[in-house]
């Protein structure tokens, strides 16, 4: 292992993706160190979440390369879930299994091990992301969205992958609920040593818990770094997503 | 470094001292357990338990509730046990496996077999009153539709009647007259191969028409309609449902009745009467053509003993019958599909349900109109 391998968690170089005639990503280049929690902002439609999931595989790309891990992307196969977690925005639980059987399902898929250890574990995991084992089971249709969003975050962290990738984690929550939910996430990161990639709007959640914050405009990421960093950007787009009249309130409310 | 996690259990005393070494990670998960088992009894054994963890090069959720797991063996008799020389980065982990698991619920108790069937027979009589009043006021909220739409024509949604009409009715046409016409064709067979032994051959046509016409034409395809459309109609009001379409209708004040389910009904009450004659006329074209080839009966003959045979009161009683079998497959189609809930599953269950109860439906009023027009002496 050299030293690059083991300072980045994911690099990205050169990625172009797009669909038919229009180019989303356009000759994007990024890195995710180890152990950060690294925010991605964009506009809306301008390819955040097809970022995400080209990093993940969802979507094939025209050229470039993507590293996770040190490993070229594409020939992970079955072990996905030990390398990686991912929270979908809807969360994405499988709807005819209870929470503890989703929790469960990477565990059953990837490993042997006894039921009751794998019942042990899945409740330390809802326990971990902040629910109680009286949830365990009830089916994905009976819980509200900021439970939801926990069982997939619980789920996502069954098998403690390295790697934890958050689409929106905040999207839909009350600020309590996304406050709570920034904490957590920045809790577990500590505690698991997470690498986090997460896709928000939220400025409160950049602020708090994000380490570093890359701005993607027109295909590439304009700016990368700390928030404070971003808020001197001079890149037109950067200076209109933090300094328009919403942000300038929230910022000018946090001082 | 080490590959494989080990665990050296060293008792000095009355204290057992115990060494995880390696990684006690997710991917070593069945040398853990075989690990943890092994030293159990020894835990149970010594009076105090210390767990040296500066061994271990790599930890995780897993292995960390393991090693907790062993720690709360030991102290769960009063004895003590503890964690030492724990390196920095796995405090936090230790700490925060160390507060997981402690509310367990208590187990339910399995439920009495006898009375668990009873309860579930109680339960599906209580479901099946359920299904009945489902049905009753789904008919109610149809009708008190149709009165609006008699009382303000221009309530009617055209465009959507005219839509499903198309989807139902015209869409269906090639398959209706195709499966309605093979079996018009096996029935004549039937009848020319074992009429022949008593030399009847030519009441073959009189079976194949007064069959076709009264029974088999509308009921082929109820069930077929009841199958492809009905299903249609559950699944398209189920997802509605669950992506909470049919709420926010209800909210813009429009009543999911008039909008979804009246066009839906009104269109199965249209276009089933009119497949059904198209199924008719295909199945005594394929008795014809199995006249022909088969029976060595010419077009001529068959149509000449066609004529004789039925009259308009067979065809009648086959398509009286239509309307109210559309009724029932689009009652119970939409009002299935307003019971979804939330999930996948229920989406597909529902569906399920909507297709064998209209089948079920569809024969049971069948039985009950051949009572009836017997009485009546059609």
């Amino acid at each position: 292992m050299d030293a690059s391998q083991d300072q980045f968690a994911i690099r990205v170089r050169d990625l172009v993706v797009g669909f038919g005639r229009q180019t989303v990503l356009d000759q994007l280049s990024l890195d995710v160190r180890r152990g950060e929690i690294l925010g991605l902002v964009g506009a809306s439609g301008g390819g955040k979440s097809v970022l995400m999931r080209t990093i993940i595989g969802l979507i094939p790309r025209r050229s470039g390369t993507i590293e996770v891990m040190g490993q070229p992307t594409g020939g992970h196969g079955r072990g996905a879930a030990t390398i990686w977690g991912i929270l979908f925005q809807q969360g994405a639980l499988f709807s005819s299994l209870t929470v503890r059987q989703n929790v469960q399902f990477p565990l059953r898929e990837n490993l042997v091990l006894s039921q009751e250890l794998m019942d042990e574990i899945a409740i330390a995991k809802l326990e971990m992301v902040g629910l109680r084992a009286q949830d365990a089971d009830k089916y994905p249709s009976e819980l509200s969205g900021g439970m939801t969003k926990r069982v997939a975050l619980a789920r996502a962290l069954a098998l403690d992958p390295p790697i934890l990738f958050l689409d929106e984690p905040t999207s839909g929550l009350d600020p309590i609920a996304a406050g709570d939910f920034d904490a957590l996430i920045k809790t577990l990161q500590k505690t698991l040593g997470l690498t986090v990639f997460m896709v928000t709007h939220d400025l409160a959640s950049l602020t708090t818990v994000c380490d570093r914050v890359a701005a993607l405009a027109d295909g590439k990421i304009v700016a990368i770094g700390p928030m404070r960093e971003l808020l001197q950007s001079e890149h037109p787009w950067v200076r209109a997503y933090f300094h328009g009249k919403r942000s300038q309130m929230l910022q000018h409310e946090m001082r | 470094m080490n590959h494989e996690p080990l665990l050296l259990a060293t008792p000095s005393g009355d204290v057992l001292n115990l060494r995880p070494e390696g990684p006690w990670t997710a991917a070593n998960v069945v040398t853990l357990e075989t690990l943890s088992r092994s030293v159990g009894a020894d835990v149970d054994r010594s009076r105090a338990v210390t767990l040296d963890m500066s061994g271990v090069s790599a930890l995780d959720t897993l292995g960390a509730w393991v090693l907790e797991k062993l720690s709360r063996r030991a102290a769960s008799s009063g004895r003590s046990a503890e964690f030492v020389g724990v390196a920095d980065h796995f405090t936090g982990l230790l700490d925060e496996v160390r507060q997981v698991n402690r509310h367990t619920p208590a187990p339910v108790a399995a439920p009495n077999p006898v009375l668990s069937r009873l309860g579930d027979l109680g339960k599906s009589t209580v479901g099946a009153r359920e299904d009945i009043t489902i049905f009753l006021q789904m008919l109610g909220a149809l009708f008190m539709a149709v009165i609006g739409v008699l009382r303000r024509p221009r309530s009617l949604r055209l465009t959507s009647l005219v839509y499903q009409l198309y989807r139902i009715g015209w869409q269906a046409i090639p398959i209706v007259a195709l499966i309605t016409f093979l079996i018009g064709a096996i029935i004549a067979q039937q009848g020319f191969f074992h009429f022949r032994r008593f030399g009847a051959e030519s009441y073959t046509v009189d079976m194949v028409g007064i069959l076709v016409l009264r029974e088999l034409g509308v009921l082929i395809v109820a069930i077929m309609v009841a199958g492809r459309s009905g299903s249609a109609y559950t699944a398209e009001l189920g997802s509605m449902k669950m992506r909470e379409e049919i709420d926010a209708l209800s909210t813009m004040g429009l009543d999911p009745v008039d909008v979804l389910i009246l066009p839906r009904v009104a269109a199965l009450i249209i276009a089933l009467p009119i497949l059904t004659f198209i199924g008719s006329v295909a199945a005594l074209y394929g008795g014809g053509l199995v006249a022909q080839f088969y029976g060595d009966m010419g077009p001529a003959i068959y149509i000449a003993r066609l004529h004789e045979a039925i009259s308009v009161t067979h065809f009648e009683v086959g398509i009286l019958k239509a309307p109210f079998m559309a009724l029932v497959i689009g009652i119970v189609a939409c009002s299935e599909g307003l019971r979804v809930k939330g999930s996948a599953e229920s989406l597909g269950r529902q569906t399920t349900t909507s297709v064998v109860k209209s089948i079920f439906l569809v024969i049971v009023l069948d039985g009950l109109f051949a009572v009836f027009f017997a009485s009546i002496g059609m």
